[in-house]
């Protein structure tokens, strides 16, 4: 039997399989991943990212008990990334040590995945592992980022809901109006609220919020879909209805505190979504995100294969003696592949 | 394509809190290239072959010190047979009487490693051992 097939069938060990074939981009896991495609679509992504230490990884084992108690007790996927290091390539996911309360329950899968290099908060594999979880029959998949700093946003292109975890004394007005991180949450946590200065932190978190709606494009840029929905004549009495204003809430995680309300907003902002047909716009920005990245990917890989040996080396050399300038050097280097040849200097 | 990564699971079974050098076994290793899930204190033979399974590791390193290994150890590796997971390499570090290494070896561990072991060692050991289990 096929190993997609009894991931469908819902072996954990051939799904575990999957996953790590997938994240390797070997044959077996691009084969996987197109046989997996056409069952996918039906779960709910739900991205958790904010600062190292904010208790994502605690927020996300709160939450995952709290979804499985909902009716038909929904199956729950994790996805948790921690940075690789830029240095050795290794890495140290320790994000299992805060889930410790899920195992056991098998209606729960917790797969650990480094960022391999990639920027953003994410691997470059994410997308693919939801997928994968997505095809496995999960209804919920919870993507916890590695700990953010302000534009580790590439979450946003992937999840339904995005809940941007703060904490307590992290800064001021200032803070919370800047672009980046904050800007991109579609719910807004508090957590460690027992800590002194989280009235404050929900204060400025809130006034943030009412200054201004989202505007949809941010998180879906130049597509046919978003620019429909803009265009759409809303009158002006639906215009609540039409318009998503972040909720902030305060909770501690560790001790299950405010999670029941965050689940709450967490399925009206899927209901909101689906209603304002704002679900399939998130799914095909997603989805072109993935093939967008994914051709780079590939291009700068065949690039380099490409390349006749030693070329990089030589005007490597020329550039740390200062006989050529960086740029002109990739000039040249760009004449040796067929796409890339002609002159990038002209207009 | 790169080259693949090892995945590494880093455990402590059983009830001793001494987690020192579970840890620096864990940042050697990420040191050295490999990916290190760390799953912490008191784990339980169930604990351990789940998150094996789910995170598909190449290699189980686990840390007793508090004498426990001879009723922890059959149990664990028990536990991964019954998950089809007995592929798995699974090496031991801590508290391990000299009496009793041969048993462990016997009962399926791959190697066991006592105080003052050279990181660069164990990091060696498993480059070598995971690449033997691929290559049959």
């Amino acid at each position: 039997m096929s190993l997609s097939k009894s991931v469908r069938e819902g072996s954990r060990i051939a799904l575990s399989r999957v996953l790590s074939q997938v994240e390797n981009s070997t044959p077996i896991g691009l084969h996987a991943l197109d046989e997996l495609f056409p069952f996918t679509g039906k779960a709910h992504k739900i991205g958790i990212t904010g600062p190292p230490g904010s208790g994502k990884s605690t927020l996300v084992n709160a939450l995952a008990k709290q979804l499985r108690q909902l009716e038909g007790e929904p199956r729950v996927a994790i996805i948790a990334v921690d940075p690789t290091s830029p240095f050795s390539g290794g890495a140290i996911l320790g994000d299992r040590v805060r889930m410790l309360d899920l195992q056991g329950d098998p209606g729960i899968f917790i797969r650990s995945m480094a960022s391999r290099g990639a920027l953003g908060g994410l691997s470059s594999q994410t997308e693919a592992f939801s997928q994968v979880f997505d095809a496995a029959g999960y209804d919920f998949i919870l993507i916890e980022t590695v700990g953010a700093g302000q534009s580790e946003v590439e979450i946003v292109n992937l999840a339904h809901t995005t809940i941007v975890v703060d904490v307590p004394g992290l800064g001021d007005d200032i803070q919370s109006i800047k672009a980046g991180i904050l800007e991109i949450a579609d719910i807004l946590v508090v957590n460690k609220a027992d800590q002194p200065g989280a009235d404050q932190s929900l204060r400025y978190l809130k006034s943030m919020i009412e200054m201004g709606y989202r505007p949809l494009a941010s998180s879906a840029g130049k597509h046919k879909l978003a620019e429909s929905l803009s265009k759409e004549e809303i009158p002006e009495s639906d215009y609540p209805q039409n318009l998503w204003q972040p909720p902030v809430l305060k909770t501690i995680a560790r001790e299950s505190i405010g999670i029941e309300e965050l689940v709450i907003e967490i399925l009206k902002h899927q209901e909101f979504l689906k209603n304002t047909r704002r679900w399939q716009l998130k799914e095909a920005w997603t989805l072109r995100e993935f093939v967008r990245k994914r051709i780079e990917g590939i291009l700068v890989q065949e690039f380099f294969e490409q390349l006749p040996e030693g070329v990089l080396d030589d005007l490597m050399e020329k550039i740390i003696t200062r006989k050529m300038s960086p740029t002109a050097a990739v000039d040249n280097l760009l004449t040796y592949n067929q796409i890339t040849k002609k002159s990038h200097y002209s207009e | 394509m790169t080259e693949k990564k090892i995945r590494v699971l880093i455990a402590k079974p059983g009830l001793d809190g001494h987690d020192r050098g579970a840890k620096v076994i864990a940042r050697a290793l990420r040191d050295d290239g490999m990916e290190v899930i760390y799953t912490g204190l008191r784990q339980t033979p169930d604990m351990i072959s789940e998150a094996a399974l789910q995170e598909d590791v190449d290699v189980i390193g686990l840390s007793i010190l508090s004498g426990a290994h001879n009723a922890l150890i059959p149990q664990i590796l028990k536990k991964l047979k019954e998950n089809g997971q007995e592929n798995v390499l699974v090496f031991l570090g801590g508290i391990i009487p000299e009496d009793d290494i041969q048993g462990m070896l016997n009962a399926g561990i791959y190697k066991v490693y006592g105080p003052g072991t050279d990181t660069r060692q164990v990091c060696k050991d498993i480059r070598e051992a995971v690449k033997v289990k691929q290559a049959e």
